[in-house]
């Protein structure tokens, strides 16, 4: 075992063995190395277990029923609730609104947000946004007559803030950016945002899906007002995760969705709406998978996360190694790529950056790579991830990604260099 | 051989690299181009059609896998004399090739033959329907 698996504070051997799919072989004749965590991490046995028993001991639907599995379903998902804020730093577990994910999150502020938005009024995004932080506010555009700006990109794949003094104008009412971006990995210079948007009296909205599986997250440090996280990216449940708003904000909003839940009291005329979080939660939650993201905040909270840190930092510094991209110094005993062919599309170290590793190889498709790591075991992900206009930006029709998660080891990332050289054998 | 190594047989990688048809067509009739959303993989086809009303001849301008481009060359090696209603024909056959084991195509596609292993790859699928649905558009 290398220093990179294993150090006294960090023992990667002892978490995988909590995730049973990383016992599996791929093909049923090779092991999986999976380093897709960028598009849905793995879930340990304790999630597993926390939902499972939950089904079979506490179900039933939440805040109507008055029989005991209804009280200690309420129970569970409340608790999930305060685990979540916990997680975020949040003032008060009411801020928290379970969503489907970061995607329902954002479309959830680009509704009820946006309803409080006038014609000519400025959004600003930036051009590294997952589809997720674009399209809900181009629909609003197109809805509302709000006007859509953008911030551009460094050439190093870092959200450009030296562009805010331009961009940010008067009329702007939110600034909607990623924490970090899912191609590049670059953690966006927050406090300049921040800034940005309190000189003009914006609010600000951090896209959290790729930062929030990297340990907690302190929405009042951060000095913003919306956070928005997904579950199954931080060792949870799929169709999970969490829209986190300043109170004395979300208390003004309108609805997004109606129904069941989320009103105070309903006439055939009209209907008055809940306090907070229930106004944002319409119909029958998520409740099972709440519980099993309130598992996953437990679990993490077992392991060394600055340990962790250390580790996945130094596994992302092998593959950056690996891939050539130091310098461009480096290279594989006897491979190909050294020869220039990959290129490491956003920061070339792991300064300011977490491990999500996107890079385009010169002459080899991203799917074909892929497609052909996937004989090796290796999951990767290959396309524009969600990502299309800052790939088009840079002229590509996509890049393959690896992204790493603390269970991750050595052999996960020899595997993916190894195979990446057999790839480039055999298409070109 | 086994299923990547089928998938990437040197077939593949030669209709792929012999790219038939690849280059923008003067004097086009019409030019499609089509995406596919999954992956940003984009796939132009300039067609000319003739007096006959038949195409007279394809180009094609290709980003995307190696799949894509040997489809694509496969149809630039074909098309001449076809319509959109061949056309269509042929990435029926196809489709029914990837996605419910027929009997690979004969005659004039029998070709596309080379990539019944993508059957076993539902995700690579549409890689090698793209091209059809432009030139198909483009033919119409």
């Amino acid at each position: 075992m290398g220093a990179a698996e294993s150090t006294q504070a960090f023992d990667v051997e002892a978490v995988r063995a909590q995730f049973p799919i990383l016992r599996s072989l791929v093909h049923g004749r090779v092991p999986l190395h999976y380093l897709d965590n960028a598009a849905t991490s793995q879930v340990p046995d304790a999630v597993l277990a926390a939902m499972r028993r939950h089904d079979e001991t506490h179900r039933a639907n939440v805040k109507r029923g008055v029989h005991f599995l209804a009280e200690a379903a309420t129970d569970a998902y409340d608790a999930a609730r305060g685990k979540v804020a916990r997680y975020l730093n949040a003032r008060a577990d009411r801020e928290v609104i379970f969503t489907s994910g970061t995607t329902g999150a954002i479309n959830l502020v680009a509704h009820a947000f946006g309803a409080t938005l006038k014609p000519g009024d400025e959004v600003v995004v930036s051009g590294l946004e997952h589809h997720s932080n674009l399209v809900p506010w181009q629909l609003l555009r197109d809805r509302s007559g709000i006007r859509l700006k953008f911030l551009p990109v460094t050439d190093e794949g870092r959200i450009d803030t030296g562009a805010l003094d331009r961009v940010v104008s008067e009329r702007c009412k939110l600034i909607a950016v990623t924490h970090v971006s899912n191609v590049t990995g670059a953690i966006t210079d927050v406090p300049l945002i921040v800034r940005a948007a309190r000189t003009v009296g914006a609010r600000v909205l951090l896209d959290g899906a790729q930062r929030a599986s990297h340990g907690p997250v302190d929405v009042q440090g951060l000095g913003v007002d919306f956070y928005a996280i997904s579950g199954h990216k931080m060792f949870g449940p799929t169709g999970i995760g969490a829209l986190w708003g300043r109170a004395e904000i979300l208390s003004t909003l309108p609805p997004f969705l109606g129904g069941g839940e989320m009103i105070r009291t309903v006439t055939l005329e009209k209907s008055t709406w809940a306090d907070i979080p229930a106004r944002f939660e319409a119909g029958t939650p998520a409740i099972t998978q709440a519980v099993g993201l309130g598992a996953a905040i437990d679990w993490h909270a077992s392991v060394d996360n600055a340990a962790a840190t250390i580790h996945t930092a130094k596994l992302a510094e092998r593959v950056l190694d690996g891939l050539g991209a130091v310098g461009g110094k480096k290279r594989l005993d006897g491979g190909r790529l050294s020869a220039g062919r990959v290129r490491v599309i956003g920061p070339q170290t792991m300064e300011r950056r977490f491990p999500v590793i996107a890079f385009a190889v010169d002459g080899a498709h991203p799917h074909d790579i892929c497609q052909i790591l996937d004989g090796h075991g290796v999951a990767l992900r290959g396309g524009h991830h969600c990502a299309q206009p800052f790939h088009e930006s840079r002229n590509l029709t996509g890049t393959t990604r690896a992204s790493l998660a603390l269970y991750n080891n050595a052999a996960d990332v020899d595997a993916l260099l190894t195979g990446l050289d057999d790839a480039l054998g055999k298409l070109t | 051989m086994t299923g990547l190594d089928a998938l990437y047989q040197k077939d593949v990688l030669k209709l792929a690299a012999q790219a038939t048809g690849a280059g923008k067509l003067a004097d086009a009739t019409k030019s499609v181009t089509v995406d596919n959303p999954l992956c940003g993989d984009r796939v132009t086809f300039d067609v000319r059609i003739g007096a006959d009303g038949t195409i007279a001849a394809v180009g094609h301008t290709v980003k995307g896998c190696v799949l894509c481009q040997a489809s694509a060359s496969v149809i630039g090696a074909n098309a001449k004399g076809e319509t959109a209603v061949t056309l269509g024909d042929a990435r029926d056959s196809l489709r029914a090739m990837l996605k419910q084991g027929a009997a690979a195509p004969a005659g004039a596609w029998a070709a596309l033959a080379t990539f019944a292993a993508v059957s076993g790859h539902k995700s690579r699928h549409e890689c090698v329907l793209l091209p059809f649905e432009a030139v198909i558009q483009a033919a119409r």
